[in-house]
């Protein structure tokens, strides 16, 4: 007798937890022979509200985590994604990727959570400073995390699409809400079962599955959103965005890569999602004694 | 000109009632001209429309001289200009060379120091110990400091290759009229980018003086235009389609018109906004040393500070202390002639901006909140205010969360740390914030966790060219000032 295989439910991540729309609505993204890959969450906009309320209320402890914490954590990432490789690899090739392709894309994807879990504790040196006011004053510049991020992860490559926009974001101490490929899906909840393994905060990266046309609007009208990557490809989606944008004053980045290159990642994905803060102080300055001893 | 009257308090009466003799400063050296033109392509001409406004002092309220006010035909003309400045001049000039010439506008820029200060006293009404001192040497500094980075963009953003971006349109406030000139152009021009600046539509007067130190110079044409106008002025340049950077200091509300407005233009934004900023004291704090910090950082540029420290927060425990303190010194608060050397609290800037804080302490009144004022005379003529205090005031209150721009202090009490870290954070603004304690990990710990892109311990209201500057939030963002002020004037290959 053939054993009846368990089929998984693929449902949305918010706060570390793993929920069904609260919509209770479903689509079903086909394959390439026109067969249902699965019956994935469409996400509604209370999912996504949902979803900014857990990431505002992680962004606290995670971003006063200690940069090399972060570092270990991101590195337990990679470590969790390459003791889940095959069930990526399969996954990538049922929505249409060849087996050597899939593979590829599955390595690249842990390999550049490696890179982005180096960075975590660098990227501040690289890019504070310690100013030379002309003043008798103490004074640098830091860079800090700016707060929620809300990224439509790229339409093409399922996988190393959505790592290449995540990492960079929650390396520099942000939290975020994702929404997936909407025909590339899998790999997107498959990831989050990843996350939810890695001792990464709950609610750090949130990731629902939805159609962009729907949910695009939430990210750009939502007043606890500080910024919006957009890196979905759709030319209307990023001007409606930048458009909305001007509400709390995000600040949005539009990618137009496919982050299939060993050129798509670098410390300045990880910049951009930072904000600049001057701290000053002043020197006590009495007395005639000076350093020329 | 009236002597200053005070009234006696009980914690300043020096015996006596001696008050200083008047110490106004010479405005004889300064020739101001009857009309100011536009200032495109290396020449100083007529607007097209043939339409000029006046500008004030907000201290006589008598006329100044009269403005250009530039139109879209005259936007279009100058952005051609830069265009061409750029293509043919600018950006083929040797990083060296263009250094030069912005350290050269830099020491005319010193030369002619008095001149600039107290013109940008005449015009906006700020006090000449102010313009002299702070504005015009900062403004100085910030073409000498960025000068010398035209050369070396290569060591400022690590593995990565940076070009310039074409043509900046920039537009700036009215409160530090010459201050925010130099804050735009020179990183522009060190980048190697050309400008197209349109000053404040009430204080014109020190940016076409500019226009002539840029001219004189030697400058090549285009390379800088500064045009004079009003909102429609700079919407013109925010629409133009042939600008590659958009600089925009200024309020909220326009900062977010233009952020619109420049949707998928691609066109690189950088805004610096408003504020609402945090002046928090600590029952540990130097009490006298933070009364003088409270004061400078509410009423230094009579309150029209982005990053004015509107919102103080007293630890219960002293709050009587520094209330009582704070009050006291209030009334020994020079308000007046801007020109006096002897005043601490100019002009403000128009009659709209009187109204408008006026309207902001009727509603400190209506909303339950006690005021109190100094009871300085005010002169008869311009546009002067009282510096205010109000207490009991609800963190919900209008005048704790809107953004008033004049010498108008809210003041709230707390408890706890995390209780002040709260209500500090709580507002859609980040520009600055201010913390007084003598405890070294209190300051590092208030310093993380205040979401501000500014923050002042045991100081406030300090500006240098090589400290970035600029705000989280709603306060805009991009920085200016500093390595990191390159990068909104840079094109960064990815």
């Amino acid at each position: 007798m053939s054993r009846l295989e368990i089929l998984k439910t693929y449902k949305i991540f918010i706060g570390g937890q793993f929920p069904r729309t609260e919509s209770g609505r479903y689509y079903t993204p086909l394959d390439k022979k026109g067969q249902p890959l699965a019956n994935m969450c469409l996400s509604s906009r209370k999912d996504f509200r949902n979803a900014v309320v857990a990431a505002r209320k992680a962004f606290g402890s995670w971003s006063e985590k200690t940069a090399f914490n972060r570092g270990q954590i991101l590195y337990r990432i990679a470590e969790m994604l390459e003791g889940r490789k095959t069930q990526f690899v399969e996954e990538l090739v049922k929505q249409g990727s060849t087996e050597a392709k899939a593979k590829q894309e599955v390595e690249l994807a842990i390999d550049r959570c490696v890179y982005y879990a180096g960075w975590c504790d660098k990227y501040q040196q690289v890019f504070s400073s310690v100013n030379p006011v002309a003043s008798s004053h103490f004074n640098f510049s830091a860079l800090e995390p700016m707060g929620v991020v809300g990224i439509i992860a790229p339409q093409t490559n399922g996988l190393i699409g959505l790592v290449s926009t995540i990492l960079p974001v929650i390396a520099g101490g942000n939290t975020c809400i994702v929404l997936a490929s909407e025909n590339l899906p899998l790999c997107a909840i498959t990831f989050a079962e990843v996350l939810a393994t890695s001792d990464l905060t709950a609610g750090v990266v949130n990731i629902l599955t939805g159609t962009e046309k729907e949910l695009v609007e939430q990210f750009h009208s939502h007043m606890d959103v500080n910024a919006v990557i957009y890196a979905g490809g759709n030319k209307e989606h990023a001007l409606a965005i930048e458009t909305g944008a001007d509400c709390n004053v995000k600040r949005v980045f539009v990618y137009a890569n496919d982050f299939t290159k060993a050129t798509d990642e670098n410390p300045y994905y990880i910049t951009d999602l930072q904000e600049l803060k001057t701290t000053w102080h002043p020197i006590e300055n009495v007395g005639g004694a000076t350093s020329n001893y | 000109m009236s002597k200053h009257k005070h009234k006696k308090t009980e914690a300043f009466d020096f015996n006596g009632g001696w008050d200083y003799s008047p110490s106004p400063e010479s405005t004889g050296h300064v020739k101001l001209k009857e009309r100011y033109d536009l200032y495109i392509d290396g020449e100083f001409v007529a607007p097209n429309s043939g339409k000029y406004f006046q500008t004030t002092n907000p201290a006589t309220e008598k006329v100044l001289a009269e403005v250009a006010h530039a139109d879209e035909s005259d936007v279009d003309k100058a952005v051609k200009a830069a265009r061409k400045a750029y293509e043919n001049v600018w950006s083929k000039l040797s990083a060296k060379e263009r250094g030069k010439y912005i350290y050269r506008i830099a020491r005319l820029m010193q030369e002619k120091a008095r001149e600039l200060a107290v013109v940008e006293t005449l015009d906006a009404g700020k006090t000449i110990r102010e313009s002299r001192d702070v504005d015009v040497p900062l403004a100085c500094n910030h073409f000498f400091y960025y000068a010398g980075w035209a050369d070396k963009l290569e060591y400022a953003f690590p593995n990565r290759n940076v070009s310039a971006l074409g043509v900046t349109g920039q537009i700036i406030p009215w409160n530090f009229p010459l201050l925010m000139a130099a804050w735009k152009i020179a990183p522009a021009l060190a980048a190697g980018n050309t400008v197209v600046l349109k000053p404040a539509e009430t204080t014109p007067l020190t940016a076409m003086l500019l226009a002539e130190i840029i001219h004189e110079s030697g400058l090549p044409a285009g390379v800088v235009n500064i045009l004079t106008g009003y909102g429609d002025t700079g919407a013109a340049i925010v629409n133009h389609p042939d600008i590659n950077k958009i600089a925009f200091t200024g309020s909220t509300n326009v900062g977010k018109i233009i952020q619109k407005a420049v949707a998928g233009t691609g066109k690189k934004l950088t805004l610096e906004l408003g504020g609402k900023s945090a002046n928090i004291i600590f029952e540990d704090a130097p009490i006298d040393q933070a009364v003088e910090g409270i004061v400078n950082g509410i009423f230094f540029n009579q309150g029209h500070v982005c990053c004015a420290g509107s919102r103080l927060f007293v630890q219960e425990s002293v709050a009587d202390e520094v209330i009582q303190k704070l009050k006291d010194r209030l009334d020994t608060l020079y308000v007046g002639d801007p020109l006096d050397k002897n005043t601490d609290i100019g002009a403000i800037n128009s009659k709209e901006q009187l109204e408008t804080i006026r309207k902001y302490i009727k509603i400190g009144k209506d909303e339950g909140a006690s005021m109190y004022e100094s009871s300085c005379e005010l002169p008869k003529k311009g546009y002067f205010v009282r510096p205010t205090l109000f207490t009991d005031v609800a963190q919900s209150s209008r005048i704790a969360q809107e953004e008033i721009f004049g010498p108008v202090l809210t003041i709230q009490t707390f408890r706890t740390i995390d209780e002040v870290i709260q209500k500090a954070n709580n507002s859609p603004y980040g520009l600055a914030a201010g913390v007084w304690t003598d405890k070294g990990s209190r300051i590092f710990n208030m310093t993380s966790k205040l979401r501000a892109g500014v923050i002042w311990a045991n100081t406030y209201n300090k500006f240098d060219p090589t400290s970035p500057f600029g705000g989280y939030k709603e306060s805009g963002f991009g920085r200016e000032g500093g390595l990191q002020g390159l990068g909104a004037y840079l094109k960064i290959e990815r």
